[in-house]
């Protein structure tokens, strides 16, 4: 099948087959329920093929997208999902959660007249197929270096860095200061979106690698940096994230039913609470719930809580549609699921009642005034617009900061104004000898994959650093 | 790892002390610092103070009361069985200064808390009193060990069936109007801290307290356990859990501990029948 017949046909984009919303506002299965290969093969045949790729350029790690799509086309999956691999380790993930539409899809040459080609879906495609019915055949190791690396957090951004370590012969141990590993994939993105299935299967494709994995270690709390290194590590990584709530910092934020969006997701996702009283950790189930941002966490958090029973889930946003940062998928999702949105609105202060527990929220209009220096048209509130919202639940998802529990227990690492660790774009290294840092503690809230990106980059220069020397 | 090595029970069985195998965190530990412990796959993250620990055995000792479900599932653990995640230790350790005389008071569980701090305090050279009490005789724990811990102890029970007949603060009060006393560290049930951080302040006495909001993860990533202190919210599981008490808002503390009230009752009780059923 070549180009041209497929441009005749004018192949539509391939709709990805969805539980219904009506039934997946209930519960936390997964929303989109991937492509068959017939479905696949069809949406590849809508690829140019082009030889100077566009999608390409959109891609934080540079995926060879055409060549993928192409293996796909001679129904050649599992030689598809290696080439992926060679540039993305996560493609299962990534899959799923990138923004495409700003990224590789974004670009997409026919993304101009018609809808561009759905990478995304295609990526996600060949990663299952290969959980599923691939040969689990190992990748081939280099022989052993001797040199012993430590990842701290199991983000993507260190689990990519564990992983090409690893197979360059390194002898790799995850420290994670949580009970299971995954990072934001497994504490903050809820089953709904990232089935954790997923996420542990790429875990334990690493320690069928060797790579070992402790979990319940604070890096910082049960050991130091210093202590790793004399424990006789060459070289440490640190992927810790963000992991700081924001929060509005207005009158009555600490009623009970008000969450950070990190508190509530953890809640549900990690500990289960949504299969309370089965698994032990509670959680408010709000009736009617504010939803306070409008990016991908808030999301998150409202269809969350529209899950877990609510009547009424309301995001909360004081710029305007345009500015909401969430994925497309994602915003069309919750209004599919009936979330509402209130644009142009900001919360001034917090109701509760006599036992402390939230009953409602004071709102501003705001309208949009100069730019500020993010480029966005800066909200003003309008004077005398006050009004209030019921809500019995409110969750906070304005965003994250650096948790600063490693660096100030690590002498010789240099941090910015903010709190985030300094190191070099292009190699990851930090001030402190022997130790790089990438992913969200470095950019701020970023992207999967750009996390995963600064593992990689990380990862080349570490390798380099045990063979030859800082 | 975190296998249970020694159990016993204490107060009528409404408090336990487990010993728990936990190297890396005994090698670590300072007075005042907490784990968090997770029993099994699905259950839920509960801190816990380090009554002690053993560097040398790899060992952390915890002693808690039974007041829920995830404590009651704690208290069927015997010797031998293992928790399934241990994680610490976490929070600040107690700030030890050398400071002349003081006074550790403790109420109910607290005096486990509390029996480490007030350890240290004498073995950096400080005078220390103790003042302990229970509800009544029976719930009373530790009393050999905060005797060792300290110079003079005085035990209180508000139903008088032994030593002082009423509650810590009496016999504090006492303390203050004649030592010229220079800390207080005050940890016990959230009514007991904040009536004794009210009378602390009469006499214009430094007192610590420590607080044990609701947490999830300990690390400073949630947010769960914010507490207001001096009219600025913390986290007591990274800048605590103790605090200067006379800053402590209490009263919203023990408005935030009611949070799941109903969750885990339905819970606790569910989980006794349960266990009645076999
Ligand atoms: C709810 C939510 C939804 C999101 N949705 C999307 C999306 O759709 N698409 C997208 O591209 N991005 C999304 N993001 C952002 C994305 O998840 C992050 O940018 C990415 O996970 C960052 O990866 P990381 O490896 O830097 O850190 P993280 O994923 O944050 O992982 C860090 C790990 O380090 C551990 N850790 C922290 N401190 C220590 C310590 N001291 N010792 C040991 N371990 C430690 C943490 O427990 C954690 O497991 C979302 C984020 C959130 C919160
Ligand atoms: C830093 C810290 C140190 C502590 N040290 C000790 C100790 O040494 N000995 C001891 O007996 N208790 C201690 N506690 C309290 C102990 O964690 C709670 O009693 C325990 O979590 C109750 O769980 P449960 O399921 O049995 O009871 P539940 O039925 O869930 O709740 C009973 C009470 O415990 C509180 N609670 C519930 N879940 C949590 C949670 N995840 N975190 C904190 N409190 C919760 C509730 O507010 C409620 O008042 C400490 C708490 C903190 C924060
Ligand atoms: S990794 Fe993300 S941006 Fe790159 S091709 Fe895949 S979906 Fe697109
Ligand atoms: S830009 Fe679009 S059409 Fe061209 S190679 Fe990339 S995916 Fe295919
Ligand atoms: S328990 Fe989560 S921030 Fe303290």
């Amino acid at each position: 099948m070549d180009e041209k017949s497929a441009k005749k046909e004018k192949i539509p984009r391939q709709p990805m087959p969805e539980q219904k919303p009506e039934v997946r506002k209930r519960n936390f299965e997964e929303v989109p329920l991937g492509y068959d290969e017939e479905t696949a093969i069809r949406e590849a045949q809508r690829c140019l093929q082009c030889k100077s790729p566009a999608c390409v350029q959109g891609c934080p790690v540079s995926v060879d997208i055409p060549g993928f799509i192409k293996l796909i086309r001679e129904r050649e999956f599992t030689k598809a999902i290696r080439h992926i691999w060679e540039r993305n380790s996560l493609p299962a993930v990534c899959g799923r959660v990138c923004p495409q539409e700003i990224q590789c899809e974004g670009m997409c040459i026919l993304g101009k007249k018609d809808r561009p080609v759905a990478i995304g879906n295609l990526e996600r495609f060949v990663a299952d197929r290969e959980r599923e019915h691939g040969t689990g055949d190992l990748p081939p190791k280099q022989h052993p270096t001797g040199k012993r690396v430590a990842v701290v957090g199991s983000g993507p951004s260190g689990l990519t860095v564990a992983g090409d370590l690893i197979l360059k012969g390194h002898d790799v141990t995850i420290f994670e200061a949580f009970h299971k590993p995954g990072g934001v994939l497994v504490y903050g993105i809820p089953e709904f979106r990232l089935p954790k299935e997923i996420v542990y299967s790429e875990v334990n494709f690493l320690e069928r690698l060797g790579v070992r994995l402790e979990c319940n270690v604070v890096v910082g709390r049960t050991v130091s940096l210093d202590e790793l290194f004399e424990e006789g590590y060459d070289a440490i990584y640190i992927g810790v994230g963000a992991g700081l709530p924001r929060f509005l910092n207005i009158p009555g934020e600490n009623l009970i039913g008000v969450y950070s969006a990190n508190e509530y997701l953890t809640r549900a996702n990690l500990m289960k609470a949504y299969l309370f009283p089965k698994y032990d950790t509670p959680i408010v189930r709000g009736r009617n719930v504010a939803v306070f941002g409008a990016g991908n966490v808030a999301m998150d958090a409202a269809r969350t809580a529209m899950r877990l029973g609510a009547e009424r889930v309301r995001i909360v946003y004081r710029r305007s549609r345009d500015e909401m940062p969430a994925r497309a998928a994602e915003i069309h999702h919750a209004e599919e699921e009936g979330i509402e949105f209130h644009l142009l609105t900001a919360p001034k202060r917090f109701i509760g009642n006599e036992s402390g527990r939230v009953t409602g929220v004071e709102c501003l209009r705001m309208e949009l005034g100069k730019p500020d220096e993010s480029g966005r048209r800066r909200p003003v509130p309008v004077e005398g617009s006050e009004f209030e919202l019921d809500c019995d639940l409110a969750v906070i998802a304005v965003g994250a900061a650096a948790n600063p529990l490693l660096t100030q227990s690590t002498e010789g690492l240099e941090i910015n104004e903010r709190g985030y660790i300094v190191a070099d774009p292009e190699t990851g290294k930090t001030t402190k000898r022997g130790v790089w840092a990438g992913g969200d503690i470095v950019t701020g809230q970023a992207t999967v994959i750009l996390a995963m990106g600064a593992g990689r980059k990380a990862s080349d220069s570490i390798h380099k650093y045990l063979t030859w020397g800082w | 790892m975190f296998e249970i090595l020694k159990r016993h029970e204490m107060a009528d069985g409404t408090v336990v002390m487990n010993e728990i195998s936990a190297p890396k965190i005994a090698a670590k530990a300072r007075p005042g610092q907490f784990v968090i412990l997770k029993a099994n796959e699905t259950g839920e993250r509960i801190p816990l103070t380090m009554a002690d620990t053993d560097p040398k055995k790899g060992t952390i000792t915890v002693i808690y009361q039974v007041v829920g479900k995830s404590t009651a599932l704690f208290r069927g653990m015997q010797v031998g069985e293992k928790y399934q995640d241990v994680i610490g230790p976490l929070g600040q350790p107690t700030h030890l200064e050398k400071l002349g005389k003081v006074a550790c008071v403790g109420g109910g569980t607290g005096i486990a808390v509390l029996h480490p701090i007030t350890r240290a305090l004498k073995e950096i050279g400080n005078y220390v009193y103790a003042v302990i009490g229970a509800r009544t005789k029976d719930l009373l724990i530790l009393e050999d060990k905060m005797k060792a811990a300290s110079h003079e102890l005085e035990v209180c029970t508000d139903d008088g069936t032994y030593g002082h007949h009423g509650f810590v603060t009496d016999v504090l009060r006492d303390l203050l109007e004649r030592e010229n006393i220079k800390l207080v560290v005050g940890i016990g049930p959230v009514p007991m801290m904040k009536f004794l951080c009210k009378l602390t302040a009469e006499y214009g006495v430094k007192t610590l307290v420590s607080l044990n909001p609701i947490m999830v993860d300990g690390t400073g990533m949630c947010g769960c356990c914010r507490v207001t202190v001096g009219g600025k919210t913390r986290f007591a599981c990274v800048d605590g859990p103790e605090f200067d008490g006379h800053a402590v808002d209490f009263d919203e503390l023990a408005k935030r501990l009611d949070a799941y009230k109903e969750e885990e009752r339905m819970a606790y009780e569910k989980f006794m029948k349960e266990r009645q059923a076999g």
